[in-house]
């Protein structure tokens, strides 16, 4: 057979495996923005112990890679009475990872607002809150768009470690494909532009988002 | 006696292990326009920055409007309403419109109905000259516009006092007269008490009621401004207004 | 219950040959990181230069190492470079050269950020001194840049450090791979053994990377601290 007729014949298949990548990421992400939002918030406001729990999160999170976590979570976890089917355990792992990145993100934007805006804030007789809500807040979020943009991709590219835990997302769907039938070129293109597909256009309108949140807040 | 509006007794500060600023006592009287003069680094800043707790101090006293304050974060939120300060690098908040820099201490620091506000706000626009940027963002705003938007969103407040910490350094030359004649307006027209950081000797002389010259964290002499500008106490003044070619 | 499955880890030789698995680890990353921090710098130097077509092929390279996941890559490689070119590499060093190259391409942005960032009279001054474009770089802009770029530079090690846990799905014994390897054996004796041994490569990572990216953020900070006077 030739290749185009390998391509055209898989094509369904690459389609679920598509839709699962878009599907699993959209939630990982969903979740991790929140969770990291959460971490990023106890840590700003420096609410006893809950901000030293999230630190300790956030610092095992990131220090360790995704796919011994998501081993550790089906493989591991069920040892001791935890059982997840494959797909919660991917996203789970996922937000577990994703929430610490998220939450740095955050954290970077909030100390990024420059020394002079806190203080100018006081000087009016801001409270800490309001200080947090008028001035911390939204210009700390302005600044962090890019490394969320930066996190947003990243993620989406983490869940081609899912085939490891035999999630029949994108790559798992070339693996097995491969496996099937050994045309390793073809069933490897079709997984390259289908990551293309989703990454590149993204990538452009983040690139956008970013000018523009850029420009609205501090006009250079 | 006139009453006195601050107080500071052995003020004390260090940063870390630096000694920053030794024993300085003064007081300004109510109405007084006191500047600050003194080379770079000799602690002017800093001096200005503890008067609204921007800066902590280690030691020594701050009186202001007859009640000794208790440094903590709290109180000094507090007073900070009564204290106008304004900035070198004007600092407007980019996410707000002018008017909403102008209207964010009086209406949730204060409580003051939004209404009311603006219009005390367009008001102090007018005066500045700046009424038709009520809605713009301070990106548009060249330096010394953004600088003039700084005192008004200092003034909403209804200070009792004002803090000018170099207020006209980062401004192009041809900027700087405009801020000067405000605050000038300010002294004269509303007899605002201030304490005024400045580099600008002419400014400082036409303004001034009193001098405190600064050196190395100490203050070497507090004189009326008429005769520190003709004669200053101490030869290290002299030198200091020498070397400004004054 | 679970605690029966610690002495797995002690058992034999398997805490040594998982101590082996993560110096196959550390190694390939080592290597991978030294090769990839040359040709990054060498890169980044390069699309800093003025030819469009150098630049566009560069950018290229980079956004192609950007878009496609690492283990895409691995498995591009492992597949394609065998049979598509007659390079037969034994997995450890064909996973050490795809690290390579994506360590390269994401340097190669790193160095360009930091040079760029040098501020333009810098670059002025240096040529109205006479510097050639060669002394330019090695005097003036590389080593303002170096300290911009040393905290992205620790964290892009940490990314291959964690990347790394991937090498077991090219079938390199590394440490997961042999970790795996005890589970299996293991299994009928110490069914509660997967958690101890996969607990262990989990803080094995941990202890690696951890101290890393506390320096980087160490780095940062002070940078930041000296910028803002």
């Amino acid at each position: 057979m030739n290749s185009w007729a390998i391509i055209q014949q898989s094509l369904p298949m690459f389609e679920k495996g598509f839709v699962l990548t878009l599907w699993l990421s959209f939630i990982g992400i969903i979740g991790s923005i929140i969770v990291g939002l959460i971490c990023s918030l106890l840590q700003y406001f420096k609410i006893p112990i809950l901000h030293q729990i999230a630190t300790v999160y956030v610092e095992i999170s990131r220090n360790t890679p995704l796919l011994i976590q998501l081993f550790f979570l089906y493989y591991a976890f069920p040892v001791i009475g935890i059982k997840f089917g494959a797909q919660l355990c991917g996203i789970i792992g996922l937000i577990f990872l994703g929430g610490s990145y998220m939450a740095e993100g955050f954290t970077g934007g909030f100390n990024g607002v420059s020394k002079g805006q806190l203080e100018s804030g006081k000087a009016i007789g801001l409270s800490q809150w309001q200080l947090a809500r008028y001035v911390v807040f939204p210009q700390g979020f302005s600044l962090s768009v890019p490394a969320m943009a930066a996190n947003i991709i990243f993620l989406i590219k983490e869940t081609s470690i899912f085939t490891v835990i035999a999630i029949p997302e994108l790559t798992n769907t070339a693996l097995d494909l491969i496996g099937m039938y050994y045309r390793s070129n073809e069933y490897l293109f079709v997984l390259v532009v289908a990551y293309a597909i989703i990454l590149i256009p993204l990538s452009i309108i983040l690139t956008l988002l970013e000018k523009r949140v850029r420009y609205g807040s501090f006009g250079n | 006696m006139a009453d006195k509006i601050l107080q500071v007794a052995h003020l004390e500060k260090y940063y870390q292990k630096r000694h920053v600023l030794y024993d300085i006592n003064f007081s300004v009287d109510k109405g007084e326009v006191v500047t600050l003069l003194g080379p770079s680094g000799s602690g002017k800043s800093t001096l200005i920055r503890c008067l609204n707790g921007l800066e902590p101090y280690q030691n020594g006293t701050i009186t202001f409007e007859e009640e000794t304050v208790t440094p903590t974060e709290k109180n000094w939120q507090q007073i900070r309403q009564k204290i106008g300060m304004v900035f070198q690098s004007y600092d407007l908040f980019p996410n707000l419109t002018v008017i909403d820099n102008i209207l964010l201490g009086p209406t949730k620091v204060q409580k003051q109905s939004k209404d009311a506000a603006r219009a005390e706000a367009v008001k102090l626009l007018k005066r500045v000259g700046l009424e038709d940027y009520a809605d713009s963002y301070p990106r548009m705003l060249s330096g010394g516009q953004k600088q003039r938007i700084a005192i008004v969103r200092a003034l909403a407040l209804h200070p009792d006092f004002m803090l000018f910490d170099e207020v006209t350094a980062s401004l192009d030359p041809e900027m700087v007269r405009g801020v000067l004649n405000i605050i000038k307006d300010l002294a004269n027209t509303d007899n605002m008490t201030m304490i005024v950081v400045t580099h600008e000797m002419n400014f400082a002389q036409e303004i001034a009621d009193r001098v405190l010259f600064l050196e190395n964290g100490k203050i070497l002499e507090q004189t009326p401004s008429k005769q520190f500008f003709e004669k200053p106490q101490t030869d290290r003044a002299q030198e200091f207004l020498d070397s400004m070619d004054f | 219950m679970a605690h029966s499955g610690i002495n797995v880890l002690f058992e034999g030789t398997n805490f040594t040959r998982l101590l082996g698995g993560l110096w196959v680890t550390v190694k390939i990353a080592a290597v991978a990181l030294i090769l990839g921090l040359i040709l990054g710098i060498v890169l980044g130097v390069l699309r800093t230069f003025k030819s469009r077509l150098l630049r566009l092929v560069l950018r290229l390279y980079l956004e192609f190492f950007r878009i496609v996941p690492t283990v895409v890559l691995l498995f591009l490689f492992y597949y394609i470079l065998p049979k598509q070119m007659n390079f037969n590499l034994p997995a450890d060093q064909l996973a050490t050269l795809v690290f390579a190259l994506w360590v390269g391409a994401e340097m190669s942005d790193i160095v360009r950020g930091a040079l760029i960032s040098v501020p333009k009279h810098q670059r002025e001054s240096g040529l109205a001194i006479g510097l050639n474009r060669y002394q330019l770089y090695r005097y003036v802009l590389i080593p303002q840049a170096i300290t911009l770029e040393i905290p992205a530079t620790i964290n892009l090690a940490t990314r291959v450090i964690k990347t790394t846990s991937l090498l077991m799905l090219i079938s390199v014994m590394d440490v997961i791979n042999i970790g795996q390897q005890i589970i299996e054996a293991n299994n009928h004796t110490h069914p509660t053994g997967v958690f101890w041994v996969y607990g262990l490569i989990f803080l094995f990572y941990f202890l690696i990377d951890y101290p890393l990216s506390w320096w980087a953020k160490r780095l940062e900070k002070r940078r930041l601290a000296r910028a803002n006077g």
